[in-house]
């Protein structure tokens, strides 16, 4: 299972170090130059050695012959070390900047559905932990482990040629390493698990506590809190020191029996040359060998858990990549223009789970210039509306027509930008007031911004501020107060002007006083521009030309305030109760 | 990261053993190469093989204890180093609980929670990985030069040259390539800063059709990233190559040097073999080294990080505070002439503000957005400290109070309805710890919380994810109002608290806080006149200033901007007439 979901995310891999394919041979010659360099030292070394015997039997112009070669190869080896790591770290670097690219750029493109379904702190790790774990361990560990097997059969080689017995020995010997390493690894791998929960737990706790400071304060729960804190620390404690410790037990064994391989090379090393068959420098040669030779056996045991993990971590970046994304837009799509502000929808069904059907048969025809309210208790389902309206997501049946054409047919850039929408979450992004208020129209002028600013009552609050239209707003607009925010939302919308409307509850942490002037703008902008409101005061949805009912999820009741009323249904109910003190 | 050191002070002899057995092991390895030296130059020599024998079972018997040293070295330094982050968490947890409201809106919540996860991890590796792996090196490095003396004083000289010229070269590596790093780490966090932008306003991008602009933003910072990657990629990319020659060339120099001192027969072949393995073990050591540059630096930035967080003092402390005995016939809150600054400067959010609300009284606060309505009622439980003036709980300055006592006599329900992991039962002994079902349901009911929670199947058993976030907004409100309730505090704040509830609810939930609330104090901040026109008390704000006290009749009376909040009120009511008259 696990074997075949690892080739189904290496295949989509290569597609992005394809580009760079060349660069990728470039630095797996460079590799092979330098291992074999990297291995023809110890050989000069042992030459050199060999011309050094003892006291008046050194033969100074071979040894001067030998150091010379051996600059050259050190030379070559350092180069093409150097240049080796260039290449893969540019091959890795562009190759994960694309992964990236792809990965944001479809997040523009997938459903709603998709990201609303989905964790945001989750997808964030895997647009930013994930890929660098593909680039530190896929990419990289990939040079790593092709560098070590190119060692390993290179020193097998030259090992060879110079002694086949003890060369047997060495290749005996040596995995025993590899077992070492997985009996170990096998057996700290629940004890890994056992720790990232009790982490997640503290993680959770401190998440909670620390990020709600404030309400922890209110009620005095410190205490207690670090009661709990202390708790879960402790546990984490006793099965992280475990973990820890005898993962840490890898490295102390594999070099244990490294120094086993060097022991025996020397024990039969110098039994082969007491025999005569070997010399003092192939001994020093062999043994520096048998020392190349184990180390990457030592490393490819920590780089496969690496290259696991990464290719965990890649299928979780792929699966973005991979999501299929809104269907895009059909060919020859209308391009809605001069849109005159009607809509309808006819026979409309939808539900975001085929088991729970929510929207049924609804019918509703709107003129231009018409104000529809959508009301209802909270959670009633209001923003599914919306939903519907801005083509977040797709009806299930029936269909939902603009200015006389069916929304499915025309563009979604064109369709969501004949509405003007503030929503109850105020949303602003990093970046200068002037940049958030020019949101809907990047090339608005310096009047126009300050024009709609002036309109939605926050010029004055900008002015004040330090650095002006210029102050940068931190995350989610931090330094604002919610007011303030929705506020600058409004300016938003002020500037770009649409046909149509949708105001999801936008006054709601606005006080009355600025409310009510927001309101005489609004209704300025009202004017003959199709208004979809939701809002919790009735008063302000009582001259709706149509009023929308909706409770849990479905739209129960439709109809002009009057008629509502004399209906006596659940909308007089939410209206009379309103006069209850 | 020098300064936390002192987290090991409880594991000091672990983190001095664990680098003791680390150099045992160390020792036992720099043998090796002169038992080695022995085997050729003796055993070789001589055609010994029994002599061969004895020194290779040496070399055995060295792996052996090579072995158990450096498992007694890991054993130590796991030890130290969990030892190191539990401490660590712990008073770093136990610091930001001291934080006062000040303190929290300076640094902002989400940088503690990364601080006290992400941060302490990352120093807790470094140390672990100082303890165990990184002094290991320069052990090997001194050790192999000191064993080299013992072999051939003159030679060594070439160690004492390559040694330093290495120890060089990494350090400039390092210093050229940290502020890199650091550079990299904050292309990284804006990265992670535009997904999460792009996630939570994924409706308002799309709505505006900018889904392509956001896209070449993020090209835009990846491609800084690229750069700055392959910038400290090159240089770092040098480290290796440089040890390799370094080393090499000591290697020649000792090759040459050594040839001319056995020629002269000061030296054998084997103490030659032995001085390059002794330069070929510094070799390895140091490529190690270069390995744990990187995650050393890291757990540097981290705990830099953490220790600003320490550095960071509480502005304010009930330290000294011993328990006060409130005045029985005192009103329930006075402020007088209170005025305050969030950064005490002449910007005033509240200003010369003087009230006072009698037990059992309900006061009412209403004014604009920005007006000071929820900094006045946060001075009351005393979250930030007044600049100037005095509040007073029961008739005593509230800065006199243990916070737990005062805060204990208090219900308090914040704007933003926060809620725990854990049930329903849990959430609500926030206040209480030990109280019953019945308090608990008396508290939901007056909450208006009562019928929903009843329709779990789970009742109060029902588990709350993080946030609450499988409640909607107006049962997490509701909740966090029956939270204050539970132990009948004397004082009920609150603060805008029914912005998430529909009209219905809101009216119930007042009508039955006014009916079972004896007693209790009540101050609720609105923006609605529906919600405290009945109190006995309302406070008109207007920018911090107090425009105006009184009963809803007196003040429709005398306070003009009350009048003219009702009448807006009023006016959107009967927004359509107005329209048509118009």
């Amino acid at each position: 299972m696990a074997e075949n979901r690892s080739h189904s995310v290496f295949r989509p891999l290569m597609r992005y170090v394809k580009p760079h394919i060349g660069l990728l041979a470039v630095s797996l010659l460079f590799a092979v130059i330098s291992v074999a360099a990297t291995l023809y030292a110890p050989i000069l070394v042992g030459d050199a050695v060999d011309l050094i015997v003892t006291k008046g039997d050194v033969d100074f112009l071979g040894v001067r012959d030998v150091l010379i070669k051996l600059g050259i190869v050190v030379g070559i080896t350092a180069l093409s070390q150097w240049l080796m790591t260039l290449c893969t770290n540019k091959v890795t670097y562009y190759a994960v900047r694309d992964i990236r690219n792809d990965a944001f750029a479809n997040l523009q493109r997938l459903p709603l559905s998709y990201i609303d379904g989905s964790k945001q702190g989750d997808m964030i790790s895997r647009l930013v932990s994930d890929i660098e774990n593909i680039s530190d361990g896929l990419l990289m560990g990939f040079a790593q482990l092709f560098t070590g097997i190119v060692t390993i059969f290179g020193t097998l080689g030259f090992m060879l040629s110079i002694n086949v017995r003890i060369t047997l020995v060495v290749v005996m010997i040596t995995p025993l390493s590899l077992f070492v390493a997985r009996f170990i690894s096998r057996n700290t791998f629940k004890l890994f698990r056992r720790q990232t929960e009790a982490r997640g737990e503290l993680t959770a706790l401190v998440e909670e506590m620390v990020g709600s400071a404030k309400t922890v304060r209110a009620f005095s729960y410190e205490k207690k809190a670090e009661e709990r804190f202390e708790k879960d620390n402790q546990t984490l404690r006793s099965v992280w020191v475990r973990a820890v410790f005898f993962s840490s037990l890898t490295n102390p064994c594999t070099r244990f029996i490294n120094g086993l391989v060097y022991a025996f090379v020397g024990i039969i090393g110098a039994f082969t040359a007491i025999g005569g068959a070997f010399t003092v420098g192939q001994l020093s040669c062999f043994l520096t060998y048998a020392n190349q030779y184990t180390k990457p056996f030592n490393e490819i045991s920590g780089v496969i858990t690496e290259l696991q993990s990464a290719l965990a971590a890649a299928a979780r970046v792929l699966d973005i990549i991979d999501e299929p994304c809104e269907r895009p837009d059909p060919e020859g799509a209308v391009v809605l223009k001069a849109v005159d502000g009607s809509m309808s929808a006819e026979n409309v069904y939808f539900s975001y789970v085929p088991q729970v059907p929510l929207i049924e048969d609804f019918n509703i025809s709107v003129r231009a210039g018409q104000h529809i309210a959508i009301v209802g208790p909270t959670g009633c389902g209001k923003t599914t509306f919306i939903n519907l309206l801005m083509r977040f997501y797709d009806v299930t049946g029936g269909q939902i027509k603009v200015s006389g054409v069916p929304v499915n047919s025309c563009t979604r850039s064109s369709l969501r930008s004949s509405f003007g929408m503030v929503l109850q979450d105020t949303w602003l992004k990093t970046g200068t007031i002037r940049e958030n208020i020019a949101y809907g129209k990047p090339d608005a002028t310096d009047d126009e911004i300050m024009a709609a600013a002036r309109s939605a009552h926050c010029h004055s609050f900008i002015k004040r501020l330090p650095e002006g239209y210029d102050t940068v707003i931190t995350e989610d607009g931090g330094s604002l107060s919610q007011g303030q925010k929705q506020l600058l939302c409004i300016a938003r919308i002020m500037l770009s002007l649409p046909p149509m409307l949708i105001l999801d509850e936008a006054t709601s942490s606005i006080d009355t006083r600025t409310e009510i002037l927001i309101q005489r703008a609004f209704t300025k902008m009202m004017q003959g521009r199709t208004s979809f409101i939701i809002a919790h005061r009735l008063s302000t949805v009582r001259d709706a030309d149509c009023i929308i009912v909706m409770r849990s999820g479905h739209i129960i009741e439709q109809g002009t305030h009057t008629e509502l009323m004399e209906k006596g249904g659940f909308y007089s109910q939410l209206y009379n109760s309103q006069y209850e003190s | 990261m020098i300064k936390l050191f002192r987290y090991l002070k409880n594991y000091k002899l672990q983190s001095v053993l664990g680098p003791l057995f680390k150099l045992t092991e160390a020792c036992f390895e720099l043998i090796v190469p002169l038992v080695m030296a022995k085997i050729i130059d003796v055993g070789i020599k001589n055609e010994d093989s029994g002599y061969v024998l004895k020194m290779g079972g040496v070399l055995v018997l060295l792996g052996v204890l090579g072995l158990a040293a450096s498992l007694t070295a890991q054993f130590f330094a796991a030890r130290a180093s969990l030892g190191f982050g539990t401490e660590l968490r712990r008073d770093l947890f136990r610091h930001i609980n001291t934080f006062s409201h000040k303190e929290i809106d300076e640094v902002g919540s989400s940088t503690l929670v990364t601080r006290m996860t992400v941060d302490i991890n990352q120093a807790q590796t470094g140390i672990n990985m100082l303890l165990r792996l990184f002094l290991r090196s320069p052990f090997i490095v001194i050790g192999a030069v000191i064993m080299a003396f013992t072999v051939s004083a003159r030679l060594t000289l070439i160690f004492l040259i390559a040694s330093p010229l290495l120890a060089a070269m990494i350090f400039l590596v390092m210093k050229l390539t940290v502020p890199l790093f650091k550079r990299i780490q904050q292309r990284l966090d804006k990265t992670t800063l535009m997904v999460g932008e792009n996630l939570s306003g994924v409706r308002v991008i799309r709505a505006f059709s900018r889904q392509k602009d956001e896209e070449l933003r993020f090209r835009d910072n990846a491609d800084e990233l690229l750069d700055m990657q392959i910038k400290a990629g090159r240089i770092s990319a040098l480290t290796n190559p440089c040890t390799y020659v370094i080393v090499y060339t000591a290697i020649i120099l000792i090759i040459w040097f050594g040839g001319v001192n056995i020629d002269a027969g000061g030296l054998t072949q084997g103490e030659l073999i032995a001085l390059i393995s002794y330069m070929n073990q510094i070799l390895l050591a140091l490529l190690a080294v270069a390995l744990l540059v990187t995650s050393l630096t890291r757990a540097q930035a981290s705990s830099q990080r953490i220790n600003e967080v320490f550095a960071m003092q509480p502005s304010m402390t009930d330290e000294g505070n011993t328990e006060v005995t409130p005045d029985p016939d005192a009103p329930a809150v006075a402020f007088e002439n209170v005025s305050f600054s969030y950064h005490d400067n002449d910007e005033y959010a509240l200003k010369d503000i003087t009230f006072t609300a009698a037990r059992g009284e309900t006061v009412g606060i209403i004014g604009g957005t920005g007006c000071g309505k929820s900094t006045l009622v946060s001075l009351i439980p005393r979250f930030y400290e007044c600049s100037r003036g005095t509040v007073r709980a029961a008739g005593v300055p509230v800065e006199k109070y243990p916070f737990e006592q005062l805060r204990g006599m208090i219900g308090f329900v914040p704007q933003k309805a926060e809620l725990f992991r854990g049930t329903v039962r849990e959430n609500l002994r926030f206040r209480k710890q030990d109280a019953d079902d019945a308090e608990l349901t008396e508290a939901l009911d007056i909450a208006q919380a009562l019928g929903f929670v009843k329709e779990k199947p789970e009742g109060l058993d029902y588990p709350l994810s993080g946030g609450g976030k499988n409640l909607s907004g107006g049962q997490r409100q509701r909740l966090t109002i029956a939270r204050a309730l539970v132990g009948r505090p004397e004082i009920l704040i609150l603060d805008d608290s029914a912005s998430a509830l529909d009209l219905a609810t809101d009216a119930a939930l007042r009508k039955a806080i006014a009916a079972k609330t004896d007693g209790m104090t009540v101050f609720i901040v609105s923006q609605r006149v529906s919600s405290i026109r009945y109190a006995d008390k309302i406070l008109v704000l207007d920018d911090g200033e107090l425009a105006g006290t009184g009963t809803h009749e007196q003040l429709l009376e005398c306070c003009g901007l009350y009048r003219e909040i009702c009448h807006s009120q009023q006016y959107s009511d009967k927004r359509g007439e107005g329209q048509r008259n118009g």
